[in-house]
């Protein structure tokens, strides 16, 4: 079962709450996660377009496997500047 | 190379002052300011910026090593502010000074639309209504 720090930012943020370990089935991948917090909370749904992962600080996928310990940042598109 | 997120009202003077040496002809300096009004024509209280702040700052080392790459005499700050702003301050400075115009020009321009692009930053407009929106940049469009 690895733990997982979930990191989320702007209205992913107000929805998922602030950063927080979450635990997770072995062989867990980041798309698992995504759909462990939309069971949670249906209403990120409506944010999944355009939406990023990082993986400890660098860009990674949905089949991106999950390692106890790892910062999984979920990243709505930018706004910047 | 200054290349910064920070929480504290950005003085553009000492950005400048940073970037500029001897070996400089000309200096570019843009800022992003918080509007008076929304596209939509609404009052804007103002703004609130967060940031992936690790990722972010990465983001400004790859984009400044870019134009490192391409014009290497130009001397680039990178400065973004995070957290509440009102109307009228600075959210962003991008300051590129190079031995002449053209490349100061080019590089600053480069920078603004590479972090907007590709910086894990994101601003909520404030409306004087009440209402709260995150907004999305359009990328790959004409900067307005």
């Amino acid at each position: 079962m690895p733990v997982v720090r979930l990191v989320a930012f702007a209205r992913l943020r107000e929805l998922l709450g602030e950063p927080r370990a979450i635990a997770l089935p072995e062989g867990a991948k980041v798309g698992d996660l995504w759909e462990t917090l939309v069971r949670e909370e249906p209403r990120v749904t409506a944010l999944a377009r355009g939406l990023r992962f990082a993986r400890n600080e660098a860009l990674c996928d949905a089949e991106t496997p999950l390692r106890e310990g790892d910062e999984i940042s979920l990243l709505p598109p930018f706004g910047g500047g | 190379m200054l290349l910064e997120i920070v929480c504290d009202p950005i003085d553009l003077r000492s950005i400048e002052s940073a970037v500029l040496a001897p070996g400089c002809g000309g200096i570019v300096s843009f800022c992003g300011t918080v509007r008076e009004r929304a596209d939509d024509g609404r009052a804007v209280e103002g703004l609130r910026y967060e940031a992936h702040e690790a990722m972010a700052r990465a983001s400004f080392r790859e984009i400044a090593d870019e134009v490192r790459a391409t014009m290497p005499e130009v001397r680039l700050a990178i400065v973004h502010r995070i957290g509440a702003l009102n109307v009228g301050e600075i959210a962003v400075a991008v300051v590129a000074a190079a031995p002449h115009r053209a490349e100061a020009f080019a590089a600053a321009r480069f920078a603004i639309d590479a972090l907007k692009e590709r910086s894990p930053i994101w601003k909520q407009e404030r409306y004087c209504d009440g209402e709260r929106l995150w907004l999305e940049n359009r990328c790959g469009e004409e900067p307005r």
